[in-house]
C-alpha cells in the first residue's frame, strides 16, 4: 500500500506539472479505436481541487486543441496484447492531434478499459484525539481501512473515499472541522491487472511521453455520460466499446462500483462476418450503415447488398434482409447486454434509490438499442452522450468519445482519492530522519 | 472500422519521424532550425571565404587603393609651408626639422606631431600650426637669447627662462650678452638676469657670473677679482658691495676676493703686493711709536 501511494503521489505531482505547463495529452487506448485528445490550460484558473474549485467544476479550465483517432492495432479486450502494433497506433494518434495542435506534448493522462476491473468497499474507524475532525483525521481513518486481499498481480489504479460517517451521523462529503468522538469513512477500491498497466505504460515511454495520470475508463465514462441527477441519485453507465464493455454504477456523486465486460462490438461484426460470409471489414460497414436490433416488417423487405469481396465479382452479388442481418446482430447484443444485467445485479444495483442507466459507446449507437437495453436492464434507460467540452470537434462529440471526454474532464478536475491526503503510515517514518538531517545541516 | 488487411500499406508514423515532428514541434528547436542553422551556414560560408589569403589580400589592397585614391584628391593638396615670425636662419631651421616634399595631401598630415616636431626646435618657443587652403601655415615665437653659457667644449644661448634658445661654436656676434658659466647655470638664469640688473656701476666690469656648486653665484670682474655671492639672498649681498664700493671705492683698491658668504660682514682677501705693503707700514709706524 506504501509503495502504491507513493507512485500515486509520483503520478499526481506529474499531473501538477503538466497543468502548470498548460499542455496535457489524453489517451484513450480502446480496442476499436485510438483516441488522443490535447488539452491547453489556462494557468490563471485554479487547478487544485483541495483549495477550491471554480462553479463550473474547472471545466472552463481548459480547451481541447487538437484530436486525432486512428484504428487500434495490437488491443484485444481493452489490454494491450502486442506492445509494438500498439505503440505505433499511439504515435500515429499522437502525432496528428500534435500536428493539430501545433505543440508537442510531454505528458498524457491514459485510461484502460479491460484488465478485468474488480470493485471492493472498505472501511475505516478510527476515534477523534480532540473532539473534531481535523485534516489529518482523514488521513489517519484512510490509512486505518483494512484493505482486503486483491490477489497476486492487481494494482489499485482508484481509492476514492465515498462516504464518511460521524458517531452516528452518515452521508458526510466532507466532516472536517466537525464534531464527534468516531469518524469512519466508506471506500470504494478499484483494481485492475498489473501487467496491463505496465503494458500500457511501456508502450506510452516507448513513445516519448509520460503518464501523468491513469483511470479506469469505466469511471471515466460515467463522469461525461451521466448527469448531475443520475450521479447524485444512482445510476449505471454502460459503454459498449469495440473489444470490452464496461459498467460502473454512481451514487452521490462517487463511483461506488466498476466492472467490464469482455465482450462489444467487435464480437458483433464477428458474427456478422462468420454467419454472412463476408470478409471483417464488409461485416463492420454493414453493421454500422444497416445494423440494428429490432426488426419490423418492413425490414423483411430491405434489402442489403453484401457484395462481399471474394474477387468474383460477377457472380458474387449476394442479397441479404435487414432482418437476416438484425438476427445475426440482436441475440449477441442481448447476451451483452445480459451478461451486464448479471453485473449490475451482482452489485446490488436494484437496491439504490435511483436506477437510471444510461449507454454510452460506440455500440450504443445501434438502431433500437435503447427499447431492446430497457427490456432487459429495466424501464430507466437513455442513451448518453458525453458533456460538451470546449474546443471538441464535431466529430468527436458522440458517444465513442465518452471516455475521452471523461478523462478530460477528470484531469481538469480530479475527485479526491485516497493519496490525496496525508497518511500517517507514509509520511511517518521519513520525517524524524529528515528533522534530523536538517539538524545536522543546520549545525556542521 | 476496417480490420487489418494483410499487406495493407504501414501508414503509422516511424519512430524516427515521430521524434523529428515532435522536436520540430517544441519552439526553442524550431527557432533554432529556422534562423540559427541558416544563419550559422553564412557565416560558415563568409568565414571560409574571407580566411583565405589571397582575399585578405586583395581586400586590404582595394581598401588601400580607395583610400589613396581620395587622398590623392587636388582638393586635399598642400602646396607650400608657410613660416611666420622669426628670423629667416630660424626659418631654414624649422624647415629642416619637419622634412616634408610638397605638394602633399592634407588627409596625411598630422598636425599635432608637426606641432611637437617644430616646438622641439631650441630657438622656437611657440608653435601654431593651421592649414589654410592649400597651404600650410607655421606661425612661430622666437626665444630671445639673453644669457651665453659656456660649457667644457661649446657655448649655450639661454633665454630669460633659463631653456636653451641655440648652440653656437664661438662667441663672436654675441657679445653684448653677460656669459655665465658652471654646473646648470642655466636654470639660475632668472636670478642671473636680476643680479646683473643690480650690479649698477659694476656693471661694465662684470666678466662672468659663475655657479658655484649649483647653488650660489661668483661674480667674476675685469682684473680677476670676484665677488663671492652667498646661497641666500645674492642680490640685497651684491647690493651691499655696490654701496661699499660706491662710498668707499672698495674694488678699485687692490683687493682680489671680496666675500659675502659670512652674512655678519664682508670679508676682503688683498693681493700678494698689498699684503707686504700693509707689513712694511705697519713696521713703520711700529718704529715710530717706540723712538
Amino acid at each position: 500500500m506504501t509503495q502504491l501511494y507513493e507512485t500515486q503521489r509520483a503520478m499526481r505531482a506529474r499531473r501538477r506539472a503538466a497543468l502548470q505547463r498548460g499542455v496535457v495529452a489524453i489517451l484513450d487506448v480502446g480496442s476499436a479505436k485510438i483516441a488522443c485528445m490535447i488539452l491547453a490550460f489556462d494557468s490563471s484558473v485554479q487547478m487544485n481541487a483541495q483549495e477550491g474549485v471554480s462553479a463550473m467544476a474547472n471545466h472552463n479550465a481548459f480547451r481541447v486543441i487538437g484530436v486525432a483517432t486512428t484504428r487500434s492495432r495490437g488491443v484485444r479486450f481493452g489490454e494491450v496484447s502486442t506492445i509494438e502494433e500498439t505503440e505505433r497506433a499511439i504515435r500515429t494518434a499522437v502525432q496528428a492531434a500534435q500536428k493539430m495542435a501545433g505543440t508537442r506534448v510531454d505528458h498524457v493522462i491514459a485510461c484502460l478499459s479491460g484488465a478485468e476491473p474488480r470493485s471492493y468497499g472498505v472501511s475505516g474507524d478510527v476515534a477523534l484525539e480532540n473532539g473534531s475532525v481535523m485534516e489529518y483525521d482523514i488521513g489517519r481513518v484512510l490509512a486505518e481501512c483494512d484493505v482486503p486481499d486483491t490477489g497476486f498481480g492487481r494494482q489499485v489504479v482508484h481509492a476514492m473515499p465515498v462516504n464518511f460517517a460521524l458517531d452516528h451521523r452518515t452521508g458526510l462529503s466532507d466532516p472536517r472541522g466537525q464534531i464527534g468522538n468516531r469518524l469512519s469513512v466508506d471506500m470504494h477500491l478499484l483494481t485492475i491487472d498489473t501487467h496491463a498497466v505496465e503494458h500500457l505504460l511501456k508502450c506510452i515511454k516507448r513513445c516519448d511521453l509520460e503518464l501523468a495520470g491513469f483511470a479506469s475508463s469505466a469511471y471515466v465514462s460515467g463522469i461525461s455520460a451521466l448527469v448531475e441527477d443520475e450521479q447524485e441519485l444512482g445510476g449505471a453507465c454502460i459503454d459498449l466499446g469495440g473489444g470490452a464493455t464496461t459498467v460502473s454504477i454512481f451514487l452521490k456523486k462517487h463511483m461506488i462500483f466498476a466492472d467490464s465486460v469482455r465482450m462489444g462490438g467487435d464480437l458483433v461484426t464477428s458474427d456478422i462476418s462468420q454467419g454472412l460470409q463476408v470478409s471483417a471489414a464488409v461485416a463492420e460497414r454493414i453493421k454500422t450503415f444497416h445494423g440494428g436490433v429490432m426488426a419490423t416488417g418492413m425490414d423483411d423487405r430491405d434489402m442489403i447488398e453484401i457484395g462481399g469481396e471474394t474477387g468474383d465479382f460477377d457472380r458474387d452479388r449476394r442479397k441479404i434482409s435487414r432482418s437476416d442481418l438484425i438476427g445475426v446482430m440482436r441475440p449477441r447484443v442481448e447476451e451483452i447486454l445480459e451478461e451486464v444485467r448479471a453485473r449490475l445485479d451482482g452489485a446490488g444495483f436494484n437496491h439504490l434509490p435511483g436506477q437510471r442507466i444510461v449507454l454510452t459507446g460506440g455500440g450504443s449507437q445501434i438502431p433500437g438499442l435503447e427499447g431492446l437495453a430497457s427490456r432487459i436492464l429495466g424501464q430507466q434507460v437513455r442513451l448518453g452522450r458525453p458533456l460538451r467540452i470546449q474546443g471538441l470537434p464535431q466529430a468527436a462529440t458522440g458517444p465513442a468519445f465518452a471516455a475521452s471526454v471523461g478523462l478530460a474532464l477528470n484531469a481538469a478536475h480530479p475527485q479526491d482519492e485516497c493519496w490525496d491526503f496525508n497518511l500517517p503510515v507514509a509520511g511517518g517514518a521519513r520525517q524524524p530522519l529528515r528533522r534530523a538531517m536538517q539538524w545536522f545541516r543546520d549545525n556542521w | 472500422m476496417s480490420a487489418v488487411e494483410p499487406g495493407s500499406r504501414e501508414y503509422s508514423p516511424s519512430r524516427m519521424q515521430y521524434r523529428w515532428e515532435r522536436i520540430w514541434l517544441t519552439p526553442l528547436y524550431r527557432s533554432l532550425i529556422r534562423t540559427g542553422v541558416p544563419v550559422a551556414l553564412v557565416a560558415m560560408m563568409a568565414v571560409g571565404h574571407f580566411s583565405k589569403a589571397e582575399t585578405q589580400a586583395q581586400l586590404a589592397m582595394s581598401v588601400a587603393n580607395a583610400r589613396s585614391m581620395v587622398e590623392n584628391r587636388p582638393e586635399f593638396a598642400v602646396e607650400l609651408m608657410q613660416i611666420k615670425g622669426g628670423s629667416e636662419a630660424l626659418a631654414q631651421e624649422v624647415r629642416e626639422a619637419v622634412p616634408l616634399t610638397f605638394p602633399q595631401s592634407s588627409l596625411r598630415l598630422d598636425l599635432a606631431a608637426l606641432k611637437a616636431d617644430i616646438e622641439r626646435v631650441d630657438a622656437v618657443a611657440r608653435a601654431d600650426v593651421a592649414l589654410r587652403g592649400s597651404v600650410l601655415e607655421v606661425r612661430i615665437q622666437e626665444r630671445l637669447p639673453v644669457l651665453i653659457w659656456r660649457g667644457a667644449d661649446h657655448l649655450e644661448l639661454v633665454d630669460a627662462t633659463g631653456a636653451r634658445a641655440g648652440v653656437v661654436a664661438v662667441r663672436d656676434g654675441f657679445h653684448h650678452l653677460p656669459l655665465i658659466m658652471g654646473t646648470s647655470a642655466q636654470a639660475a638664469a632668472p636670478e642671473a638676469l636680476s643680479l646683473i640688473a643690480a650690479a649698477g656701476p659694476l656693471r661694465g666690469r662684470i666678466r662672468a657670473l659663475r655657479r658655484m656648486g649649483q647653488r650660489r653665484w661668483d661674480l667674476v670682474l675685469d682684473r680677476e677679482q670676484v665677488i663671492k655671492l652667498p646661497v641666500e639672498a645674492p642680490v640685497t649681498a651684491l647690493e651691499r658691495v655696490v654701496a661699499l664700493h660706491s662710498a668707499r671705492d672698495v674694488l678699485g683698491r687692490d683687493v682680489t676676493v671680496v666675500d659675502l658668504r659670512d652674512g655678519r660682514r664682508p670679508v676682503l682677501r688683498l693681493s700678494r703686493a698689498a699684503v707686504e705693503e700693509l707689513h712694511r707700514l705697519r713696521a713703520i709706524a711700529d718704529e715710530e711709536e717706540e723712538g
